[in-house]
């Protein structure tokens, strides 16, 4: 770049357009190589997730008479296979109602505990809200041991209830904090003006508040849903039955029987299992990257 | 004066206002309200866990029975135990490894998103597909990745590239499958760390790169003197994040080698699980759970001190 710029005096008379190349050429080759790079490393297993899904067994296992990046004669067989043949309907519907339950439970304590912290303002609420926070730092790895003795204990072993439940301890923390902030963002003077007409403390949460803080609960129902969708040791640890299962716990234990891996299958259970995040995801994205944001920033 | 202000008294009092109303407008009673789902379900399921997993692991609990106090007995067993050692080294060998990886090339793509580019927002969004997605589902495309007979990189390297002669056996042996399942993590943490330097890269006034411009500082010194110091504290408060999920990482390994080949690939969180729930010693998966408290309180105060020294030095409030 510096020599550039030296040489450019003597230079710009007789060929500015070679300097514009010249820049073009530096961009493509420190910007865009790499990040084509990037998206295509990111992107590449989720490619050859679909590619293997719509491949038949007879492309999928010969790499020498077919080019194993593309599909000759694509089929449905895997995906049939996975709908008809497994309880894979069963397992969406469970993971659904456990992620929409964990969602909601969360979602409700958490509008709660940060109005309080943000807009109650007792003595002491910075410590709580902290307090709270601290709660995301504590990993699903260390608990998932002592839980699963209390899911026994409470009768809840291999029932959805039992996620639904303990989700919220990594799902609060997180959903708190987003609020937290999105609450601070909404001008004080709103609630005073409602104060003063004489409405009550609670009518102002529901009436002024949680209708502003409608993207911010927006964010934190995704984050909520898609973390509830992926947990995975929780699932593990506390569902036995086959027909029970989450979808990322069954696709790995159910899926996979004897030495021979159907990896068609399992990579249509895989795809089939990411697509309903995926979308949702797509649909809420700007949300989605700026309370990501946001929660670092804050 | 006394008029208005008994004026003003009787239009606030609402005669019809029951004991109920005014129960929830009197504040400690609503604060107690509004706390008591959130703090309720964590004090239920996480402090108390977090508690009676410290003494399970002083314990011989097993599955269907109730254990009795052994004291240090399951860290005593532990320390004899070369599978837990190797565990405890494989999860600082994963977390370290998997960490720098994840932070220069996750800031390395922050960079390159932080030009001006076109379609900027939809990149953004496919750059975050490896971290929405269930670790798990993209763990077995990883798999099928690295698959002994078909896996797409071998056919790579050999039959296109021409660069090796035999497929590479990726899982079979020890060290192999360590480096895996580190690439496997580094692909699956990147956009985060991308993402969130992002947005404190988004932060920095772009005036003081003009001022850096002017005083012909060249690129590395406008990383090293504007960028780099102004990202530190975002870049510790998610690499303190970062560091505390890859040390606690489970469903990867689990996923992918569950532990194997022989044992050599075991993180702490996936020893303590076969220990405990398949195996049925929960008292001694319990113990194996605590022993990562430690070094997750000691990466956190690392990561967080060593990188925040700045701002905490220069004793700024916090945001």
């Amino acid at each position: 770049m510096t020599d550039a710029a030296v040489q450019a005096p003597n230079t710009a008379t007789a060929a500015p357009e070679a300097m514009a190349w010249d820049r073009g050429a530096r961009r493509v080759v420190f910007i865009y190589v790499p990040l084509a790079c990037f998206v295509f490393i990111l992107l590449f297993p989720f490619y050859w997730m679909v590619v293997t899904t719509f491949k038949p067994n007879a492309e999928l296992y010969n790499y020498k008479a077919y080019n194993p990046f593309w599909i000759v004669e694509p089929t449905f067989d895997h995906i049939r296979r996975l709908l008809f043949q497994t309880a894979y309907p069963r397992w969406l519907m469970t993971t659904m109602t456990v992620a929409i339950g964990a969602t909601f439970l969360s979602l409700f304590a958490s509008v709660l505990a940060a109005y309080a912290i943000q807009r109650l303002r007792f003595k002491g609420s910075e410590y709580v809200g902290l307090a709270i926070y601290l709660g995301y730092l504590v990993p699903p790895s260390i608990l998932f041991i002592p839980l699963a003795t209390m899911v026994f204990k409470l009768g809840l072993f291999d029932t959805p209830l039992a996620l639904i439940l303990v989700y919220p301890t990594f799902l609060v923390p997180f959903c708190t904090w987003l609020l937290i902030g999105y609450f601070k963002s909404i001008p004080y003077e709103l609630e005073e003006c409602a104060l003063i007409d004489g409405a009550t403390r609670l009518q102002i949460l529901r009436q002024i508040t949680l209708p502003l803080a409608v993207p911010g609960l927006i964010s934190a129902g995704i984050f909520s849903f898609t973390l509830s969708w992926n947990e995975f040791i929780y699932a593990l640890a506390f569902i036995q039955s086959g027909e029970r299962k989450t979808v990322p716990v069954a696709i790995l234990t159910e899926l996979i029987s004897g030495d021979v891996y159907q990896w068609g299958a399992l990579m249509a259970g895989a795809l089939l299992g990411s697509l309903p995040v995926a979308i949702f995801y797509s649909f809420f994205v700007d949300y989605y990257v700026s309370s990501l944001s946001g929660a670092v920033k804050e | 004066m006394t008029a208005t202000i008994d004026v003003a008294h009787a239009w606030v009092r609402q005669p019809q206002q029951s004991w109920l109303v005014r129960l929830f407008d009197y504040k400690p009673f609503l604060v107690a309200i509004c706390m008591l789902p959130a703090c309720g379900l964590l004090l239920v399921f996480l402090t108390y866990p977090l508690g009676l997993g410290i003494w399970l692991a002083f314990t011989d609990t097993t599955i269907g029975r109730d254990g009795r106090w052994v004291g240090l007995e399951n860290f005593e067993y532990l320390l004899e135990d070369r599978l837990f050692w190797q565990a405890v080294f494989y999860s600082v060998f994963y977390t370290s490894v998997a960490t720098v990886a994840k932070f220069a090339l996750g800031l390395w793509l922050a960079l390159l998103l932080n030009n001006h580019l076109p379609f900027k927002n939809l990149l953004r969004a496919v750059i975050l597909m490896p971290w929405i997605v269930p670790t798990v589902l993209s763990a077995i495309a990883f798999w099928w990745i690295y698959d002994p007979q078909f896996s797409i990189i071998s056919y790579l390297l050999v039959d296109v590239l021409g660069l090796r002669d035999t497929y590479i056996d990726f899982l079979g042996s020890a060290w192999p499958a360590r480096w895996s399942l580190v690439a496997a993590n580094v692909w699956r943490g990147i956009p985060f760390v991308a993402i969130s330097l992002l947005a404190g890269l988004q932060t920095i006034s772009p005036t003081l790169y003009e001022a850096a411009l002017i005083d012909g500082a060249t690129g590395w010194q406008r990383f090293r003197f504007i960028t780099f110091p102004l990202l530190l504290p975002i870049l510790a408060i998610v690499m303190t994040f970062s560091i505390i999920f890859t040390f606690s990482d489970f469903q990867l390994v689990y996923a992918i080698t569950r532990g194997g080949p022989v044992n050599s690939t075991h993180l702490m969180a996936t020893l303590a699980f076969q220990r405990g729930i398949p195996g049925g010693n929960l008292g001694e998966g319990a113990a194996i759970a605590v022993s990562m408290i430690p070094f997750l309180v000691f990466a956190t105060l690392f990561s967080y001190f060593a990188l925040a020294r700045r701002k905490w030095q220069q004793g700024e409030a916090n945001d």
